[in-house]
């Protein structure tokens, strides 16, 4: 190092001065593991940004946060073209992919490569979006159809609203539907 | 790679102003930089630094919010009250060490 000279102070800007109150929600539609993570990912991310964060759980979605099925979350690949044999490009052909025990196959597969990157299961994972100060709500037509209350969901879950009740919880929100 | 005084000392940082070389931090210059975003260091402030220190000295690369919790054993809620905000990022700068590249 040949620098003597003495630049400036230099402060990572950490958004103090950030007063935008940026908001973002999620809706996760869909109960396959794979598909529950994106949004997890995200919220996690966006709540260590410090932008404030709404799960909205709808549909399939609902898996996620029901008692009985958070824990259970699984991974099919059939209909998945983007399917390799581990540690390749070559195809798996889809014929082969409805075989009995394939799913449990695959879900196990995946479940282990995520808990090799450090990250959480699903229900856990959604405990450290609470704690990071993530909010979830579920979507009350959805409750409706499967015959769910509060009581069949995570006591994190704030409540079962609307649709309009989510679209006006949201005004100036940054939305992503996964 | 701009060369900056901190507490006294001349340390290298990146453009935002994390410090780049692990051997140029101490303690005095972890207040200074606590100071500069309006942190005051406690024992619970302390306790994750220096878990952040270790942690790099064997993983190379620095913890996240979620290792932080698992393996330096202090709950995620906590690090929100401890660093508002942006914890992992704050956490790291306080550390002299480059912002976590983990997603999660």
């Amino acid at each position: 190092m040949t620098i003597t000279e003495v630049a400036p102070s230099i402060v990572p800007n950490f958004g103090k001065d950030d007063d935008s109150g940026r908001k973002l929600a999620i809706i996760c539609s869909k109960g396959n593991l794979d598909m529950a993570y994106p949004g997890l990912i995200l919220a996690n991310a966006a709540l260590g940004e410090g932008v404030d964060t709404m799960i909205f759980f709808t549909f399939w979605g609902f898996d996620m946060i029901s008692k009985a099925r958070m824990n259970d979350l699984q991974f099919s690949p059939a209909g998945n073209t983007a399917m390799h044999l581990p540690g390749t490009n070559a195809h798996i052909p889809q014929a082969v992919m409805p075989a009995p025990g394939m799913t449990a196959m695959a879900t196990k597969m995946l479940k282990k490569q995520i808990a090799d990157l450090d990250v959480p299961e699903v229900p856990d994972f959604l405990d450290q979006i609470v704690a990071a100060g993530g909010h979830l709500w579920a979507c009350r037509m959805s409750a409706d159809m499967n015959k769910y209350t509060m009581a069949d969901l995570r006591d994190d879950v704030e409540g079962i609203i609307s649709a309009s009740d989510f679209i006006e919880m949201t005004e100036g929100a940054q939305l992503l539907f996964i | 790679m701009p060369v900056i005084e901190v507490a006294g000392k001349q340390v290298q940082v990146n453009e935002e102003g994390f410090l780049t070389v692990y051997e140029e931090w101490s303690e005095e210059i972890a207040l200074a930089l606590a100071k500069q975003i309006e942190i005051d260091m406690t024992d619970e402030h302390w306790k994750i630094i220096k878990f952040l220190r270790e942690d790099y000295k064997t993983q190379k690369e620095t913890a996240t919010s979620r290792r932080v919790q698992t393996v330096g054993g202090v709950p995620v809620k906590e690090q929100f009250v401890l660093f508002p905000k942006k914890p992992a990022k704050k956490m790291a700068y306080i550390a002299g060490l480059p912002k976590p590249k983990g997603c999660v």
